[in-house]
């Protein structure tokens, strides 16, 4: 700033017209700082002190037992060696990956298809506007809410039970949230639920963008339909893939709401001594809202903070990357 | 090649078929859930412990009433849901295209490190700076207070990312010269002759960052944890599944969560062809 | 160069809010005089369900409801603020307001609070809660309360803390229709008899089974047994599990893999089907509140609607739940806050009315044994029964010396832990780890 009030003043010298075109310039761009401060000024204040902070308070042994409070002591890295001597953190992070994968297999699958289909022109589907409408929907859905809508169906004694048993497929009443696997499976697929049709629609913009002349050269070559989505779409698909997988992981380590709900926060049901729905940032709540354990919580939330960015420099790389 | 063309015609016939079955059958899964809800929204306590039927009951009325006069107070939450989504859907969208507009139209120093940064961040998630945020929020004394959901969206990089985007595609930097000929002052232009321009994918982002805003219950849960009347509806409908509202009565339960999705459904099916192509935008282009 | 300058500066100043905001807590142990004034324009209720607003609502002479959460003593405002309690969420958020209490502005400051049985040691044992005494209640105020009642808020020097308008004695509450049909008979003494102790009570459950009905859920007995514990749940921050809750863990196994128990949640939507007909079951376990409060009587359809439910003392006599109102230190509206004290747990026209109207078992020996002696006191829903001589007789016996402030997160882990143990998802052995890691999640400064 101070040596462009010196070349100001240097160029005092020089004709009004030209010193006038200089001013103007400088002042335009004066509007640019100034039009970017809200962003910035809100950013530091809403996430770069917070972010700042968690790291502090994870470094100290801190937290609420009642009406006292222990701490802030200072334990350098006490609270990480905490967390990984024990195993839950691993098997909590477990939990997230293979509810993540069990919803993510079947919902790039039936993606990959369904935007094969609907942007194949010589299929000619019709109502794919319907289509498209009804399997974007339960992303729009309030998770909390539709978590609850398949807590009541899926209890004991819901509707679903009661269908299945009226249809004389069960002969009794099956607990699904008294099971591991049913209730991960629950998970999972309210998860493919709420993203498939989110998928469908970005990988269908992929393939709309790739060289009509491609697929017409593959026609008349004899391709088929399988040959020209594995030797073709596929392959042209794959930043888009790869963008489409990472920005899931991102949101799947933050998977919440869902689990959250459907178990009434307790990660339950047990397979040994672990639980098996208690994800990561389940395991973050319990710390900030239940036993108000800042420290453990700061040490967490760096741990994710440090995953999440890795994965997001891969995404950064993907997604500018230019060929 | 004679083979392999009948072979062929037989395909499409047939692939079209499964795709018929196929989509009908995700249909199905998206749709039957919201049916069940329906029916059971409109059958009392009594009668829905008999166990499930397709067609609906006669209780909606006293199962709306009982809802209205029940603990929860739902109108409330949901008001508060649409004006915190509002709020943040409008300041988001404007201060992300003010953000935007200064990185496309102007230089200075730091201004590609700042970029950078912005996209950095991007893909970093609220939760990770939850417990700095609380605690700042509670110093600040904004505990049980709108403020701390709707300012911090602001800052939104996702939004500023696909503006950014945007702008490149369709606002030339001559507009603004001639604008500035013209004698607008910058802010004057910004306000009237680029937003203009953007309301396209203003509106495609307002409607996310709303959806957003509307659905998020981890912050919320966080900051508007003890104030009855400040309570966002997915608050609301988590406490559903706490003994002490749940005055035992699951025809208020699915009433409440139908009130809670169905306005969401109507509006998504007036918008949905604006939506979905908003979203393929977005795709392209992040 | 800036950018670190600007770090170190935020570094900083964090620190510095951090050190300032604690280091000035923890009130527990010593010994100030409350501190207590007048003239107060907003009174402050913390609890954690309607219960107590609905009976200041109906019975409390001069209130009138504004809205779902506020009404009006004269001309002073009453703010309920009601914070569930389930995942500790009502205690956080009164301790983080107690602790602010003493800065808090007038219209802030708490001025009654809610406590459960469970953690009322936790609050009466600090300066947070006001010695009765101090309000100018008296002891001879209090002589027609149960002594148990008053036990559970005495604090280490044996000030009274709290009061209380429920005694809380429970018992086996048995849908009549199911017990003709089991043991042929629907008469409270021959059930009675049936189900005296739990080798009676499992020999039932196995006919209750045979029949094709469940006896309850593994969670309705679980406080008769923690009620009859030989100690404590911690002792010297040691997690400990009394040998009588390895006789629940062990009798509710058996009972469940012989289906004559279930393994619902208290309070799910399985559970609650137990209230008609079609839900199958054999009884619930609860006190008087659970009549009222739980039972769906206004429902029609409901075996409480019919006047379907009969009530017993069960194996083994306990007791469940009950709210004492605390009044915080530092009110504003001393004058208030102890006649409401006062009016909703001892005086007895009040406490009639509330036993009538809500089915309420009341603090009053002399009102539970007016009624017990006429038909004033037979509910319509246990089918003209009158349960108040057993549950008098119970409020008697109710022995709390086992109780301990880490009641609720221990009561509350073990039956989750458990449940996994009951539906076969893990051996006791872990189960009983991760019931021992949840508690120590909860209160760090624990051991097992």
């Amino acid at each position: 700033m101070a040596k462009e009030k010196e070349k100001n003043q240097e160029q005092k010298t020089e004709t009004v017209k030209v010193q006038n075109k200089n001013k103007k310039v400088v002042s335009y761009n004066k509007w640019g700082i100034i039009f970017l401060l809200p962003f910035v000024i809100v950013y530091l204040v809403f996430q770069l002190i917070p972010l700042v902070s968690t790291i502090v308070y994870s470094f100290f042994e801190y937290y609420d037992d009642g009406l006292d409070m222990v701490g802030p002591n200072f334990k350098a890295f006490g609270n990480y060696i905490k967390l990984f001597a024990n195993k839950d953190l691993f098997v909590y992070a477990g939990n997230t990956l293979i509810m993540w994968i069990m919803g993510f297999i079947p919902q790039i699958i039936i993606s990959l298809l369904l935007a094969a289909w609907f942007s194949d022109p010589r299929l000619r589907l019709k109502a794919a506007g319907f289509f498209k409408t009804v399997i974007y929907l339960p992303n729009l859905i309030m998770a909390s809410a539709f978590a609850m809508l398949f807590f009541t169906l899926f209890s004991k004694t819901g509707p679903v039970n009661s269908i299945l048993m009226d249809l004389g497929l069960f002969s009794e009443e099956y607990a699904f949230l008294d099971h591991e696997w049913s209730t991960r499976g629950l998970v999972a697929f309210m998860n493919f639920l709420m993203w498939f049709g989110n998928t469908t629609i970005l990988l269908m913009a992929g393939m709309m963008g790739i060289d009509p002349a491609l697929f017409e050269a593959a026609e008349v070559d004899g391709a088929t339909s399988t040959q020209v989505f594995f030797r073709i779409s596929l392959p042209l698909l794959r930043p888009i893939l790869v963008y489409v997988l990472i920005t899931s992981l991102i949101g799947g380590l933050q998977m919440f709401d869902v689990p959250q709900i459907l178990t009434k926060g307790t990660g339950n049901p047990l397979m040994g001594s672990n639980l098996t729905t208690m994800t990561l940032i389940m395991n973050l709540n319990r710390h900030l809202s239940v036993s108000k354990n800042y420290g453990m919580a700061g040490t967490l939330s760096v741990l994710l903070f440090i995953i999440t960015a890795i994965l997001s420099f891969i995404v950064f790389k993907v997604s500018t990357r230019k060929d | 090649m004679r083979e392999n063309k009948t072979s062929k015609g037989f395909g499409i016939g047939a692939r079209r078929v499964i795709a018929y079955i196929v989509l009908i059958f995700l249909t199905f899964l998206c749709l039957f859930w919201f049916y069940v809800l329906f029916i059971n929204a409109t059958r009392s306590n009594a009668n829905l412990s008999k166990g499930f039927t397709p067609l609906p009951g006669v209780s909606f009325m006293d199962n709306w009433n009982s809802m209205i006069h029940g603990t929860l107070p739902v109108f409330n939450g949901m008001f508060n849901s649409f004006f915190v989504a509002a709020c943040s859907a409008i300041l988001s969208t404007y201060f992300s295209t003010m953000t935007a507009y200064a990185i496309h139209a102007y230089n200075f120093k730091y201004k590609n490190a700042i970029f950078t940064f912005i996209l950095m961040i991007m893909t970093i998630p609220t939760q990770v700076t939850a417990l700095g945020f609380i605690r700042l929020v509670d110093k600040m004394g904004l505990m049980n207070n709108f403020i701390p959901l709707i300012v911090p969206s602001i800052a939104a990089p996702v939004v500023f990312f696909y503006m950014k985007q945007y702008m490149e595609s369709t606002l030339p930097l001559a507009f603004v010269e001639a604008a500035r000929i013209d004698g607008s002052s910058e802010f004057h232009t910004f306000n009237f002759i680029v937003l203009p321009m953007m309301k396209p994918a203003i509106a495609v982002q307002a409607i996310f960052t709303f959806v957003g805003s509307w659905n998020n219950y981890f912050t919320p849960a966080l900051i508007l944890s003890t104030d009855e009347k400040k309570k966002t509806l997915p608050i609301l409908i988590a406490q559903l599944r706490s003994a002490d509202w749940l005055k035992f009565d699951m025809g208020q339960v699915y009433m409440m969560i139908a009130f809670s999705i169905f306005p969401v459904i109507v509006v998504y099916l007036i918008l949905s062809r604006f939506i979905v192509s908003g979203v393929a935008l977005g795709g392209v282009k992040g | 160069m800036k950018k670190k300058v600007l770090s170190a500066l935020l570094v900083t100043a964090l620190m510095a809010t951090m050190v300032a905001g604690c280091g000035s807590n923890s009130g527990s142990g010593s010994k100030a005089k409350a501190s207590l004034a007048d003239g107060g324009k907003v009174l402050n209720i913390y609890c954690w369900n309607e219960e107590f607003k609905s009976r200041l609502e109906d019975h409390y002479p001069g209130y009138t409801k504004v809205d779902a959460t506020t009404g009006k003593i004269g001309d002073v405002t009453v703010k309920f603020t009601i914070v569930p309690s389930d995942d500790n969420a009502y205690q956080n958020n009164l301790d983080s307001t107690l602790k602010k209490q003493k800065d808090a502005a007038a219209d802030d400051k708490i001025d009654l609070f809610l406590v459960e049985a469970d953690y009322a040691l936790k609050y009466v044992d600090t300066d947070y809660t006001v010695n009765l005494a101090d309000l100018g209640i008296t002891s001879s105020d209090l002589a027609d309360q149960y002594s148990y009642t008053q036990d559970i808020v005495k604090d280490s020097n044996g000030n009274l803390k709290g009061s209380s308008w429920q005694a809380c004695s429970a018992g086996l509450i048995y849908n009549r229709e199911v017990a003709k049909a089991v043991l042929g008979t629907d008469d409270p003494a021959k059930v009675q008899e049936a189900v005296g102790s739990w080798a009676k009570y499992n020999e039932t459950a196995a006919k209750v089974a045979g029949a094709g009905y469940v006896m309850c859920s593994v969670n309705d007995t679980y406080r008769v047994y923690s009620n009859n514990v030989s100690g404590k749940w911690v002792q010297n921050d040691k997690i400990v599990v009394d040998a009588n809750m390895k006789n629940w863990v062990d009798d509710s196994k058996k009972l469940v893999d012989s289906k004559a128990e279930n393994t619902n949640d208290l309070w799910s939507d399985d559970w609650a089907k137990a209230k008609y007909p079609d839900g199958k079951t054999f009884c619930y376990f609860g006190p008087a509140w659970f009549f009222n409060f739980c039972l769906d009587s206004g429902e029609e359809g409901s075996i409480a609607n019919k006047g379907g439910w009969g009530y017993c003392v069960g194996p083994q006599s306990y007791y469940w739940g009950g709210t004492w109102i605390c009044a915080a230190n530092n009110t504003d509206n001393k004058t208030l806050v102890t006649d409401i004290i006062k009016t909703m747990t001892t005086d007895k026209a009040v406490l009639k009315e509330i036993a009538q109207k809500d089915a309420d078992c009341v603090n009053s020996k002399t009102v539970l044994a007016e009624l017990s002696s006429d038909n004033s006191g037979n509910l319509a829903l246990l089918g003209g029964q009158n349960p108040y001589k057993q549950l008098a007789d119970g409020a008697e016996k109710v022995d709390l010396s086992n109780l301990s402030k880490y009641d609720q997160a221990c009561n509350e882990e073990f039956q989750k832990a458990m449940g996994n143990y009951f539906k076969g998802n893990c051996s006791y052995e872990e189960a009983l780890e991760s019931f021992y890691k949840a508690v120590q999640a909860k209160h760090p400064a624990l051991t097992y």
